[in-house]
């Protein structure tokens, strides 16, 4: 080590060092800016948590008057949806079944498709290729609903109706396989973090037991993987359940449950599309009425958009437990 | 290069300075070579005081792994460079050196667990048994079973203590049920740690304490009934009495397996291993007998490295 390098770094010891004691105002304003800070934190934080709230509470408080008023076994059991007639009837089972048919009919086509493209591109191709593949898999979760609509109606309707003889091309499967196709970068994206979180270490492990990468994949990755693949499912499901405007599109909103119930070239309606297409129609009058029907259809897809959010929230805890664990 | 080829050959004056000090190596040698192996060969050879040293017998017969001029690249840059080297069967090699010295990269090249990095690229011949590893039809799954390795940090899958060490075997195809637990009760035995985890065996790996975790990865190793066991650091996140524990085991185990350990820590290289080689910068320095390397070595880098004056 030169010598006069050391000389240059010694401390200033003749001069006035700056004091090590704070000064009375330096301390006050230390004190009030710290505490400032806090408080313009907290505020910024709460008006999120806040609105939320405040939807939340809107919404409930706006279906009471229904709730309280209608038989609520009709109103879960009935699948007579003719919320203008003049004997009013609001059964919303087509709408709840509907909704969770076209969501459960999107998943069986996404999860295959998800997770076998999640451990394609964290576990075959190289960095690179992922590092261009992924972003442009998470812009498909970019583009606005209302194109995958148009999408939906002037391009896979014609197609079904020419190639499998369906009456209309817009029904279950139709949205079924869009909503998939909005599904898929949720998945992709949330269940390839979870692979690729588990680190060199597992499959080093399973390699030098003289594992192929097929069984690796299989035996190791998948299932040390698979609370954050759960989660990538539901927040699949989650987007699936509460997307409106593609599946108003494409659905053909029918009010029925399709019978047989495995034929997606039904027409069917969800809750969310009942929602925006009728709430401008329903006049806002007090009691039982069409508008307040509409909002406790509203309770119930918020009630299983938290209830998903808390099994996602539960499982994605546990795989970062478990990424952090190996 | 050709002054590294081995086994090491001892001159005159280092032998009989080897001899003066009986070497911590040579203590249960006798004990290890049945009758009629090649261990015994040389094992005759070290009784009768190794006055004809080790290179009388053939290293091309010994040697379990041979190294030729094996080198392995990282795209351009190379990870070692040159290695000529034999590693000769049922005794602890240690490979020692300073970080990025490449001592992991040619441990790692044994068993060819390097393909997992893209661009890899290697020269030469490194054979295991006669096999080149890096011939297009070394079959991996089987070389990999043969080859066993320790990894530096103990990395249990996250299943149960069973499940961990029946893995090997299943892929071999074993699925009757007592055959496994047979494995699974042997396997744990070797590596010393069947009377903590026999009571439960379902329980998770991930429950086990550090070093116990590394007791059960060498089990998981050893459920393949590999011939030669590769340690990469394996004591590196382990605490003293763990480590301790660990160096017994190889102990045990170099009777049946033949050991190669990378290690920092050059005390536990003198400890464990009866052939030390030192790797600086992508090369091999030196490879001779551990007592040599640590008391007389024969190259100027491999004695500061091994006094401490740099490393």
């Amino acid at each position: 080590m030169d010598r006069d390098v050391t000389v240059a770094l010694e401390p200033a010891a003749e001069a006035s060092p700056r004091p090590l004691a704070l000064t009375p105002g330096e301390d006050l304003l230390g004190f009030v800016g710290a505490y400032l800070g806090r408080a313009l934190l907290l505020v910024v934080t709460c008006t999120s948590v806040l609105v939320v709230f405040l939807i939340l509470v809107f919404v409930v408080l706006r279906s009471v008057p229904f709730l309280g008023g209608y038989d609520l076994t009709k109103f879960l059991a009935s699948q007579d949806w003719r919320p203008t007639a003049d004997d009013p009837s609001f059964g919303a089972l087509t709408l709840i079944v509907g909704s969770i048919y076209v969501s459960v009919a999107a998943l069986v086509f996404a999860v295959p498709v998800g997770i076998l493209a999640a451990v394609f591109l964290s576990e075959i191709v190289s960095w690179k290729v992922r590092n261009v593949v992924k972003p442009v898999v998470e812009i498909l979760a970019a583009i606005p609903s209302v194109a995958y609509g148009f999408f939906a109606i002037l391009v896979l309707a014609p197609w079904l109706q020419e190639h499998f003889g369906f009456t209309t091309g817009t029904n279950a499967l139709n949205a079924a396989l869009i909503l998939a196709v909005m599904a898929l970068p949720t998945i992709i994206s949330v269940g390839e973090d979870s692979i690729s979180a588990l680190g060199r270490e597992l499959r080093e492990a399973s390699y030098s037991l003289g594992a192929t990468r097929l069984e690796t994949v299989v035996k190791v990755v998948i299932p040390a993987a698979h609370s954050g693949l759960i989660a990538a499912v539901v927040l699949g499901m989650m987007r699936a359940i509460g997307e409106t405007m593609v599946v108003w599109m494409a659905s053909g909103n029918a009010t029925q449950i399709p019978h047989p119930w495995w034929d997606l070239s039904q027409s069917i309606r969800t809750m969310t599309a009942t929602i925006a297409g009728e709430m401008g129609e329903a006049p806002d009058i007090g009691g039982v009425s069409h508008r307040s029907a509409l909002f406790a259809v509203g309770v119930i897809l918020l009630l299983m958009t938290v209830v998903l959010n808390v099994i996602s929230e539960y499982f994605l805890s546990r795989a970062k437990k478990a990424a952090g664990k190996t | 290069m050709s002054s590294l080829m081995t086994p090491p050959s001892d001159p005159p004056p280092v032998e009989t300075q080897y001899l003066a000090s009986p070497p911590t190596e040579d203590r249960g040698k006798a004990t290890v070579p049945r009758p009629g192996s090649k261990m015994d060969i040389m094992a005759t050879a070290q009784n009768r005081k190794a006055t004809k040293p080790l290179e009388t017998v053939p290293a091309g017969e010994q040697a379990i792994i041979r190294s030729e001029r094996f080198s392995l690249y990282y795209g351009a840059k190379a990870g070692v460079k040159n290695i000529t080297m034999d590693i000769l069967p049922h005794m602890v090699t240690a490979i020692i050196g300073p970080s990025g010295c490449g001592k992991s990269t040619f441990l790692r090249s044994i068993n060819r667990m390097n393909d997992l990095i893209p661009h890899v690229r290697a020269e030469g011949r490194l054979a295991v048994d006669g096999q080149d590893v890096y011939d297009k039809r070394t079959n991996l799954v089987n070389l990999r079973q043969q080859v066993g390795m320790v990894f530096q940090k103990p990395n249990p899958f996250p299943k149960s203590i069973f499940d961990n060490i029946a893995y090997g075997p299943r892929l071999q195809g074993v699925r009757n049920k007592g055959q496994l637990q047979h494995v699974v009760e042997q396997s744990l035995k070797a590596a010393a740690i069947w009377d903590e985890v026999k009571d439960d065996l379902k329980k998770s790996a991930l429950a086990l304490s550090g070093g116990q975790q590394q007791r059960l990865c060498i089990a998981r190793a050893l459920a393949t009934r590999p011939r030669v066991l590769l340690m990469d650091e394996p004591c590196s996140a382990l605490d003293p009495i763990a480590t301790g524990r660990i160096e017994d085991l190889m102990e045990q185990l170099k009777t049946t397996y033949t050991i190669v350990i990378v290690t920092h820590n050059m005390q536990q290289a003198a400890r464990v291993s009866e052939r030390t080689a030192f790797f600086y910068m992508g090369e091999l320095i030196e490879y001779d007998r551990t007592a040599k390397i640590f008391r007389n070595p024969g190259k100027k880098e491999t004695e500061d490295y091994v006094t401490g004056r740099f490393g």
